[in-house]
């Protein structure tokens, strides 16, 4: 990938606050179009990388590139090209849902139009005139973002847009998020969720303590793990010998509910398992993100 | 979509919505604009009752100056009662030629007062008896002096100080909240400048700043509180909009300060209320100590208050508004730039 192609060049930024390098050495860099996320638990620098690329914080050392342009200092002519939704869902007091998306589209001047074409991408046409403190938490988080794509931007920065959301209203966002991406948009985004950052995005940072510990697709990341997948069977249908005898389980375990087989070549496990008409209950489990980042810090995740 | 008319379209809505704010910006000065008004409407205007008992020359004459109040009784023991009783401070018994005064020893001013009237009506009236024209002649007429009725110095007061609280507060409070739910770095995110968002914003204080105007000065000049415009009262507009501009700056530096809404509040209302206390709003200064006269020169909210006196009640022209103008051009440079020093966008 070229660098003139790529929509965020970001190469070793640092920022410390007193002694705590909150982002310490960190660089990738985002294509255009791409739906990149930067993942890791409370704490590892996510949002503090975010707003320096996002020009908010001046890093105390390394380079910021967002298409060809420096994002800092304020740089004018670089901000209608950007749409931001920090962290905190910042809204003007007092306005419903379509005067938050007029208002902040007047700031780009935007013509009043395109705030009831936002509120419809974001399923919020229903509400367009209720206050923002009415909306629930999935509806802000919608109307938010609606306010940083109101001007139309190349590339969407999106600070934790799911988080303390309902699974459902989380299901919902994910849609909106494809809907952006099918419209050419780069999106730059941070998540804690493993499960969604997995089915969301075309590359995935994994972040802890500030640096980058991998890079790469999730469906990369998580092969590279050369973790074994995990077939489970109701138990009783098949003993733990007759199991481990399978051609290529490498291991056969039970407990009182079920018989779990672990296996690198899943294929003829399960075609050995079809033939003996083995396949009840049949679940089969493979590595998540979850395993990569147990892997690359020797520690669970938690969010 | 000009984003200068937009965001001021934005924060009148907000102001608009937010009960809190319309009844500290409007009913809450006009309460005690009423209140005050209402106590203080009769404070030098009531006349001195004395019970009367008979009828004459003398005593038709006193009821048609109308120096003081007559309350006729039919007999001698009844309206000397009411002077025992304290309820007056005298009474006057007319017998044909004679004329007695029972006076309460309790009030001598006020008996004096009565005493030297009455005898005055009758030195007249025996005066113009004799037939002679009088040596010494004298005549009276009204001053407008500088002491004003209640009314009058309560509702430029009332008015000042109402502009001051909404503008403090009105800046205060939205930077507070702005900085808190980083709307601010929002809009920094934005290609508008921090001009057009300043200036928005004090447009809405100063469009409210003309609407107290207008209702506080409607209000008071309701007949129950008689308040009289004098001459040039449109002078009053550049003074209120040029006290916007002050306190608005003067809310700036607070909410730089601090850090939640409830603080800024605190803080503002300690700024605030003694310097109302000290400029006028609620008396006149000239009747204060002088000490506390040349303190309350500190304030800009005096000096505004001088200037709404001048020129809505005093019938003073548009040198009245040299000194108040100029003050409150200079606390508004000197404050909102070391406001813009302190100015902090995120917390
Ligand atoms: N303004 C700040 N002052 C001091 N420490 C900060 C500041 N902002 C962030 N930090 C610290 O930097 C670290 C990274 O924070 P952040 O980037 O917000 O992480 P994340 O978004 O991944 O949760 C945290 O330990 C946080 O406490
Ligand atoms: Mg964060």
């Amino acid at each position: 990938m070229t660098e003139e192609r790529s929509a965020v060049v970001v190469r070793d930024i640092r920022k410390s606050y007193g002694e705590l390098k909150a982002v310490d050495g960190v660089s990738f860099t985002v294509a255009e179009g791409e739906f990149f996320g930067i993942l890791g638990p409370n704490g590892a620098g996510k949002t503090t990388t975010l707003e320096i690329v996002e020009g908010l914080r001046k890093p105390d050392s390394g380079e910021v590139r967002l298409l060809g342009e420096s994002p800092w200092p304020r740089n004018v002519k670089l901000l209608p090209r950007i749409g931001v939704q920090l962290q905190a869902t910042s809204f003007f007091d007092k306005l419903t849902a379509k005067e938050q998306l007029q208002t902040f589209g007047s700031l780009y001047g935007v013509s009043h139009g395109t705030a009831a074409d936002m509120l419809e991408l974001v399923g919020l046409a229903d509400k367009a005139n209720e206050q923002e403190n009415k909306l629930s938490g999935g509806q802000r988080q919608r109307l938010s973002i609606a306010c940083a794509l109101v001007h139309d931007p190349d590339i969407v920065f999106l600070d934790e847009p799911t988080a303390a959301l309902d699974p459902q209203a989380r299901r919902n966002l994910w849609d909106v998020l494809r809907a952006i991406q099918e419209r050419g948009k780069t999106i730059v985004y941070t998540t804690h969720y493993l499960d969604e950052a997995e089915i969301l995005c075309d590359r995935v940072a994994i972040m802890d303590t500030g640096r980058i510990l991998a890079l790469d697709p999730p469906a990369v990341l998580v092969r590279g793990l050369d973790a074994p997948t995990h077939v489970t069977l109701q138990k009783g249908v098949l003993s733990v010998v007759d199991a481990s005898a399978l051609e290529g389980v490498d291991e056969a375990h039970e407990d009182e509910v079920s018989l779990t087989l672990s296996t690198r070549r899943p294929a003829p496990v399960l075609s050995a398992l079809a033939e003996r008409g083995a396949l009840d209950g049949l679940q089969v489990r493979t590595a998540t993100l979850e395993d990569v980042f147990l892997n690359l810090t020797g520690r669970e995740y938690r969010a | 979509m000009n984003a200068f008319k937009t965001l001021s379209v934005a924060m009148l809505k907000g102001f608009l919505r937010d009960k809190v704010t319309l009844f500290f910006t409007f009913l809450f000065p006009l309460m005690f604009l009423v209140i005050f008004g209402l106590i203080l409407r009769d404070v030098g205007a009531d006349k001195t009752r004395i019970a009367v008992v008979g009828d004459g020359p003398i005593v038709s004459a006193l009821r048609d100056s109308g120096a003081l109040e007559l309350e006729p009784y039919n007999d001698e023991s009844s309206a000397v009662q009411k002077v025992k009783d304290g309820d007056l401070p005298a009474a006057l018994i007319v017998r044909g030629q004679q004329l007695d005064v029972r006076f309460a020893q309790s009030d001598q001013v006020k008996s004096a007062t009565v005493l030297g009237i009455i005898n005055g009506f009758v030195d007249k009236a025996n005066l113009a008896a004799t037939g002679q024209p009088p040596t010494f002649t004298f005549a009276a007429e009204k001053v407008e002096d500088a002491s004003l009725k209640p009314i009058q110095y309560l509702t430029p007061g009332i008015l000042s100080w109402g502009v001051a609280v909404s503008a403090v507060f009105g800046s205060a409070l939205t930077l507070v909240s702005w900085r808190r739910k980083q709307v601010l770095r929002r809009i920094r995110l934005a290609p508008v400048s921090t001009g057009s968002v300043l200036s928005s914003r004090i447009l809405v204080s100063a469009g409210v700043a003309l609407v107290q105007g207008v209702t506080f000065i409607g209000i008071a000049s309701l007949p129950v509180f008689g308040l009289k415009l004098s001459g040039q009262w449109w002078l009053a507009i550049p003074l209120l909009l040029l006290g916007t501009v002050a306190f608005f700056a003067l809310g700036m530096l607070v909410g730089a300060f601090a850090k939640t809404e409830e603080a800024a509040s605190a803080a503002a209302n300690i700024v605030v209320l003694p310097m109302a206390f000290l400029s006028g709003t609620f008396f006149p200064v000239d009747q204060a100590p002088a000490w506390l006269q040349t303190v309350s020169k500190i304030f800009p909210l005096r000096h505004m208050n001088d200037g709404m006196l001048d020129v809505l009640v005093r019938g003073k022209g548009i040198e009245a508004l040299a000194m108040p103008a100029a003050i409150l051009v200079g606390f508004s440079l000197v404050v909102g730039f070391v406001a813009s020093r302190v100015f902090k966008w995120e917390e």
